[in-house]
C-alpha cells in the first residue's frame, strides 16, 4: 500500500472506528483519533521526502461508465505537499491541543470522530487530481465543519451557526458544481491535467470561459468566505476553539485558495474573471479589517481577521501571483493558528469569557502571553516574522500591476495593527476587569506546548531557507514595498497603543463597523422577502390549486354517499377488493371485448 | 427462483391471517427473500447479460398472454431495493395494538407485488402485481394511519386508482397499436419488436403512459396525493411506498415506455424538462414551508423524483445510469427517513416543529441515524444518492453534445442544482428543529430506540454507504441495460 493513501485513510479508519463503536467512549475516541493523525503526520513526512510519483500512479476507481471515469486519483507535486505537511502538523498539534481543551467535554468521542473526518476531507482535497475528487472531499470538509461548530448541538446559537455555515457553502457550492460541468462541456475532461492539456476550447470561447472561471470560484466564495458569502465565518466560532483554529482559519478556509492554485490555467484564461477575483479579495481584506476593529469577542476578532487575510490570498490569485499566495497562506496557517489556540488557553484561563473588555493584565500568563505576542507580530505583518515576508509578496505584486489594490491592501494593513494592538493592549495590559481575569493561571502543558511549537513556523516560515522548501520563491526585485508596508504597520500599531492604553472601555463606537455594515439583517430581510416568501406562496398554490383536483374528487365520493354512512375499516377493505376486482374487470373488458 | 421470490411473502402473509406468529413470520419470509435476492445476484451471469431465471407459462395464447417471469441487471437492483426495504420495514414496525396479522400480511403482500412487478416480463402481470401492492397501501393508510387518516387513504386511492387506469389506457393501446400479427404482452418481445422498428411510435400514447407513470411517482402536477399520504401512513406503510412502490412507475418508464418508444419519448422531453422543474423548484419551495417533519419528508420525496426524471429525460448512458442508481439510493434513505420519523412519532405524539427540539439529548440513536440519513438524502458524498445525483447532471448537462450553446437541458440542470441548495435549506432546518437545541422537560425522558430494532436503519444506512463508496458494484448491474436503450435510439 502507498504511503500516500496511508496518508488519507488512516483518518478515515480512525473516524469510522469511533462512529460506529467508541463513540461513547471519550478517551478511547480521543486515543484512536490521536494515534490516526500521528501516523498520517508520520507518512507524510516520508512522503514529503520521497520524489513525486507520476501523474495517476496512485489511484483508486469509483466510477467508469463507458468513457466517462472519476477516479480518487492522488497530485503529490510540491504544491500538494506542502499544503500537506501544513494540514498533518497543525492538526497533529489541534488534536494534542484538545485532548486538554475538550478534556471534560461530555461530547468528547463525537469530537474526535468529527476531528478524524475533517483531516481525512482536507487532505482529500490536497491530493485531488480531479474537480468531481476535489468536490467530493469539499463537501466533506463542509459536513465536518457542520458538525463541529455545532458540536455543542443543545444549545441555541451553535446550531444555528452550523446551518448557516453549511447553507452559505452549498449556495458557493452551486456555482462550483456548475464550473466543474461548464469546464468539463467545453474540454472534455475533469482531470486538472486533461484540462490543462486542452484549454484551446475555453480559450476561443472568452465569455464561456470568463463564466465557467467565476462560476469555479463561487467554490471559493464560500469555503474561504469571501465577501458576499463571508457572513458564516465570524458565527462558525460557535464550535469549539481548537476547531476554530484548524479549519476555521489555518486549514479548510484556505481550501478556496488552495483550489484556485490548483486550477489557475482555468482562470489564467479568463482576465475579466481574475480582475473580478481580485476585487472580490481586496474588498473583503478591507471590509472584515474594518470590521474586526468594532468586535469585543477575542475570537470574532480573530475571524474577521481571518477573512481580511484570505482576502489577501484571493486578492493574490486574482493578482496572478499564485505563489505569494500560497506562501501567504502558509504562514498564515502557522501564525493564526497559534493566535486561535492562543485565544483558547485564554479563555481556558479566564472560564470561558470571550470578552476582550472582561478580561485584562492577563501578561501574567507567561507562556501563553508571549506566544500570543509573536502571532500577532507575525500577522501585523513586522520585520522578521513569517507573515511579513509573505504579505509583502503580495502587496508588491499588487504595486506593480493595479494602485488601487495596492492601497487597499495597505490600508487593510494598517487596520491589521491597528486592531491587534487593541487586542493586546486590552487583554493582556493593565489590570484585570473582572474577577475570572484576576485568577487566570497558565494553561496545561497540553496546550501551551502546541503554542511554543507554532510560534516557531510563525517566526522563521518566512525565511528563504524556511520557504522555499515549500513554494519556490523567486528572486525579489529591490522594492521600496516592504519599507512602506512596515511602517504602515507600525503607524497602525501606535495608533491602537495610544488609544487603548489604559482605557476599561472602548473609547471608539463605529456603528457601521461594529454591525458589519448590517449584512445579517439584509440578508435575513433578503430571505424573508424572497426565499420565505416564495415558499409560502409554493405550498398555498400547492395546497389550493393542485391539491384542489384531488380534494374534489375525494369529495364528490364522499357526496355520493356510499362512504357517509358510517365509514368503516370493513368498508374500505371492501372498496379496496373492488378496486382491484375492477381494474382487473376492466383490463378484461378492454381486451377481449 | 424467481417464483420463490413472489411465493415466500405470500405465503408468509396468508399463514400469518391464518394464525401464524405475525412479526416473527414476516421477519423471517424478509430475510429469506433477501438471501434469495443476494444469491441471484450472485448467480446472475453478467458476461451474457439480457434476462435470467425466466420462467414461463402460457395463459392465453392467442393474445401472446403468459405468467412470464425474468430478470437483468435493472430489475435485479430493483429486487434488492425491495427485499432490503421489506426487511427493514417489517422489523422497524412498532408493537401493533388491533389486528396484527392484517398488518404484517399487508406488507407482506405489497412486498411481493412489488416484486412481481419487477420481476415480470408480461404487460399483464407486470401491471397486475402492482395493483396487487397498492391495495395493501391503502389499508395500512386507512386502519393504522395516524392524524386524518381517511381523507389520506381516499385520496391517495383515488388519485393513485386514476392513474392505474390512465397506465392501463395507455398500454392497451400501445398493445393494440402493434400490428395484429405480432400482437405480445411479452416485453421481451416487445422490446425485439421496438428493435426491428416495429411498434408504432405513437406521440399520444407515450403521452398517457408518461402520464398515467408520471402520477404513480408523484410527477409534478400530479403529485398532491403524496406528502399527506406519508404522513398518514404508518412507517412501514411509507417506508415500502415511497422506497419501493412509487418506484414501480419510473422502473415503467425505464422497461416499458422508453424502451418501447423510444422515438415518441423525444417529442415529450421538453414536456418533461418542464414538470420535472416544477418537481424540484416548486415542490423544493413548498416543503421549506412545511411545518411538520412528517410533512417535509413526504413533500422532499416528491421533490427527488425530479432528479430521476432529469437523469431519465436525458436519455444517454450517464443520465439513465444515475436515475436507476438514485431510484435505488433515493429508495433506501427515504425508507430511512421515515422509520426515524415513525419511531418519533411513537414517542412524542408530534412531529410539528414548534413542538419538538433538542431531542438529540434523549434519543441519540434516533438523532445520529437521522443525521446520517439527512446527509445522504441532500446528496452529500459517501452515499449513493451523491453518486447518482453527480452522473445525473453530468447526464443532463452534456445532452446537447459537446457544443458551448445553453439548451433547455442546461438550464433545468441549473435549476437542478439549485435544488441541491433548497433541500439543504429544508433537510438541515429539520434536522435542528427536532433534534437540536434545548430540549423541553417534557421531553427530557423519551427513551431512545429500542436496541432490538436498530439494525433495521443501520441496515439501510450501511446499503447506503456501500452505494456511495463503490457506486460501480450496482452501475454495473444497471449499465448495460441502459445501454442497449440508448443505443437503440
Amino acid at each position: 500500500m502507498s504511503l500516500p493513501l496511508i496518508v488519507l485513510f488512516a483518518p478515515l479508519v480512525s473516524a469510522a472506528l469511533i462512529g460506529l463503536f467508541t463513540k461513547r467512549s471519550g478517551n478511547l475516541s480521543a486515543l484512536i483519533s490521536v494515534a490516526a493523525v500521528l501516523v498520517t503526520l508520520g507518512a507524510s513526512i516520508v512522503v514529503y521526502q520521497q520524489p513525486t510519483p507520476a501523474a495517476g500512479a496512485i489511484s483508486l476507481p469509483w466510477i467508469e461508465l463507458g468513457a466517462f471515469k472519476i477516479d480518487i486519483g492522488f497530485t503529490v507535486d510540491g504544491l500538494a505537499k506542502a499544503m500537506m505537511l501544513v494540514v498533518t502538523s497543525i492538526g497533529t498539534l489541534i488534536h494534542l491541543y484538545s485532548l486538554a481543551y475538550m478534556a471534560d467535554d461530555e461530547g468528547k468521542g463525537r469530537y474526535f470522530g468529527a476531528l478524524s473526518l475533517f483531516m481525512f476531507s482536507m487532505l482529500g482535497i490536497v491530493f485531488a487530481d480531479n474537480f468531481v475528487m476535489m468536490f467530493i472531499f469539499w463537501e466533506l470538509v463542509g459536513v465536518s465543519s457542520y458538525l463541529l461548530i455545532g458540536h455543542w448541538y443543545f444549545r441555541t446559537a451553535p446550531p444555528a451557526a452550523a446551518n448557516k455555515a453549511f447553507l452559505a457553502n452549498r449556495i458557493g457550492d452551486f456555482g462550483f458544481m456548475l464550473g466543474i460541468l461548464l469546464v468539463w462541456t467545453a474540454t472534455g475532461s475533469i482531470q486538472f491535467a486533461g484540462i490543462e492539456g486542452n484549454l484551446q476550447p475555453l480559450i476561443d470561447n472568452p465569455t464561456f470561459a470568463t463564466v465557467a472561471a467565476l462560476a469555479i470560484f463561487c467554490g471559493t466564495l464560500g469555503k474561504s468566505a469571501q465577501f458576499p458569502l463571508h457572513v458564516w465565518l465570524p458565527d462558525a466560532m460557535e464550535g469549539p476553539t481548537p476547531v476554530s483554529a484548524l479549519i476555521h482559519a489555518a486549514t479548510m478556509v484556505a481550501a478556496g485558495v488552495y483550489m484556485l492554485a490548483r486550477a489557475f490555467f482555468v482562470l489564467e484564461v479568463s482576465p475579466d474573471a481574475l480582475n473580478v477575483i481580485m476585487w472580490i479579495g481586496a474588498i473583503t481584506a478591507l471590509m472584515a479589517a474594518l470590521f474586526a476593529t468594532q468586535q469585543n469577542d477575542i475570537k470574532r476578532i480573530l475571524a474577521y481577521s481571518t477573512l481580511s487575510q484570505l482576502g489577501y490570498m484571493v486578492m493574490a490569485i486574482g493578482l496572478l501571483a499564485r505563489d505569494a499566495a500560497m506562501f501567504h497562506l502558509i504562514t498564515h496557517a502557522f501564525f493564526k493558528a497559534l493566535l486561535f489556540l492562543g485565544s483558547g488557553a485564554i479563555i481556558y484561563a479566564c472560564h470561558h469569557e470571550q470578552n476582550i473588555w472582561k478580561m485584562g493584565g492577563l501578561k501574567k500568563l507567561f507562556i501563553t502571553a508571549p506566544m500570543f505576542l509573536i502571532g500577532t507580530l507575525a500577522l501585523m505583518g513586522i520585520p522578521f516574522f513569517s507573515g511579513h515576508y509573505s504579505k509583502d509578496a503580495i502587496l508588491i505584486a499588487a504595486s506593480e500591476q493595479n494602485q488601487a489594490v495596492y492601497y487597499i491592501g495597505l490600508a487593510a494593513a494598517f487596520l491589521t495593527a491597528f486592531y491587534m494592538m487593541r487586542l493586546l493592549v486590552v487583554v493582556f495590559l493593565g489590570k484585570g476587569r473582572t474577577e475570572e481575569a484576576d485568577h487566570a493561571h497558565e494553561v496545561p502543558v497540553l496546550m501551551w506546548g502546541p503554542l511554543v511549537l507554532l510560534a516557531i513556523p510563525s517566526v522563521i516560515a518566512g525565511y528563504g531557507f524556511f520557504m522555499n522548501y515549500f513554494v519556490p520563491q523567486g528572486e525579489h526585485a529591490a522594492s521600496s514595498v516592504p519599507m512602506v508596508a512596515t511602517v504602515t504597520a507600525v503607524v497602525g500599531a501606535l495608533a491602537g497603543l495610544a488609544l487603548y492604553w489604559g482605557r476599561d472601555k472602548d473609547p471608539l463606537y463605529i456603528e457601521p463597523f461594529a454591525k458589519k455594515f448590517w449584512f445579517d439583517e439584509i440578508y435575513a430581510f433578503l430571505i424573508r422577502n424572497t426565499q420565505d416568501l416564495l415558499a409560502r406562496a409554493s405550498a398555498f398554490l400547492d395546497r389550493w390549486v393542485f391539491g384542489f383536483g384531488a380534494r374534489l374528487v375525494g369529495a364528490c365520493t364522499w357526496g355520493a354517499g356510499f362512504v357517509l354512512r358510517g365509514f368503516q375499516v370493513g368498508n374500505l377493505q371492501g372498496y379496496a377488493l373492488l378496486f382491484g376486482a375492477g381494474v382487473v374487470a376492466l383490463f378484461y373488458f378492454v381486451i377481449f371485448k | 427462483m424467481l417464483n420463490l421470490l413472489i411465493a415466500i411473502p405470500i405465503v408468509a402473509a396468508v399463514a400469518i391471517l391464518l394464525g401464524a406468529r405475525a412479526k416473527s413470520g414476516a421477519l423471517l419470509a424478509a430475510a429469506l427473500n433477501l438471501a434469495l435476492t443476494l444469491w441471484l445476484l450472485f448467480r446472475y451471469d453478467h458476461g451474457a447479460g439480457g434476462f435470467q431465471f425466466q420462467t414461463s407459462v402460457p395463459l392465453v395464447p392467442e393474445w401472446d398472454l403468459k405468467y412470464f417471469l425474468g430478470v437483468d441487471g435493472l430489475s435485479l437492483l430493483m429486487l434488492l431495493l425491495t427485499a432490503v426495504v421489506t426487511l427493514a420495514a417489517v422489523w422497524v414496525a412498532p408493537k401493533v395494538e388491533k389486528r396484527e396479522g392484517l398488518y404484517y400480511s399487508s406488507l407482506l403482500f405489497i412486498s411481493a407485488g412489488a416484486t412481481g412487478a419487477f420481476a415480470a416480463l408480461d404487460l399483464f402481470f407486470f401491471y397486475a402485481f402492482h395493483e396487487l401492492a397498492l391495495i395493501p397501501t391503502f389499508l395500512l393508510i386507512g386502519i393504522w394511519g395516524s392524524g386524518d387518516r381517511l381523507t389520506a387513504a381516499w385520496k391517495i386511492t383515488i388519485y393513485l386508482a386514476v392513474g392505474s387506469i390512465v397506465l392501463l389506457v395507455g398500454l392497451l393501446a400501445l398493445y393494440l397499436s402493434v400490428p395484429e400479427a405480432v400482437r405480445t404482452f411479452d416485453i421481451v418481445r416487445l422490446h425485439a419488436l421496438a428493435a426491428s422498428g416495429d411498434i408504432p411510435q405513437t406521440s399520444w400514447i407515450y403521452l398517457t403512459l408518461l402520464i398515467g407513470f408520471g402520477i404513480l411517482i408523484s410527477l409534478f402536477p400530479f403529485h398532491s396525493w403524496a406528502p399527506q399520504a406519508y404522513a398518514s401512513a404508518p412507517a412501514p406503510a411509507a417506508m415500502l411506498h415511497a422506497g419501493v412502490l412509487k418506484k414501480f412507475g419510473l422502473y415503467g418508464l425505464l422497461r416499458v415506455a422508453l424502451p418501447l418508444m423510444p422515438v415518441a419519448a423525444q417529442e415529450w422531453t421538453t414536456l418533461l424538462l418542464v414538470l420535472l422543474a416544477g418537481n424540484i423548484l416548486f415542490i423544493g419551495l413548498a416543503t421549506i414551508a412545511q411545518k411538520e417533519l412528517d410533512m417535509t419528508i413526504g413533500y422532499s420525496s416528491v421533490m427527488h423524483m425530479g432528479y430521476i426524471f432529469l437523469g431519465i429525460a436525458a436519455f444517454n448512458t450517464l443520465g439513465l445510469s444515475g436515475a436507476a442508481l438514485l431510484i435505488f439510493s433515493h429508495g433506501l434513505s427515504v425508507a430511512a427517513l421515515f422509520a426515524i420519523c415513525g419511531a418519533l412519532r411513537e414517542r412524542t405524539g408530534t412531529l410539528e416543529y414548534a413542538r419538538l427540539g433538542g431531542l438529540g439529548k434523549p434519543l441519540p440513536f434516533l438523532g445520529f441515524t437521522f443525521g446520517i440519513a439527512t446527509f445522504a438524502s441532500i446528496g452529500l458524498p459517501g452515499f449513493g444518492n451523491f453518486a447518482s445525483e453527480v452522473l445525473v447532471f453530468f447526464g443532463a448537462f452534456s445532452h446537447a453534445g459537446k457544443g458551448l450553446d445553453f439548451s433547455t437541458f442546461q438550464l433545468t440542470t441549473i435549476i437542478a442544482l439549485w435544488g441541491v441548495v433548497i433541500s439543504a435549506v429544508y433537510m438541515l432546518r429539520a434536522y435542528r428543529s427536532t433534534f437540536m437545541g434545548e430540549v423541553a422537560p417534557r421531553w427530557s425522558a423519551l427513551p431512545d430506540l429500542k436496541t432490538c430494532a436498530r439494525p433495521a436503519i443501520i441496515l439501510l444506512l450501511a446499503v447506503l454507504l456501500v452505494a456511495g463508496f463503490r457506486p460501480q458494484l450496482f452501475l454495473n448491474l444497471v449499465t448495460p441495460v441502459v445501454t442497449t436503450l440508448t443505443d437503440a435510439k
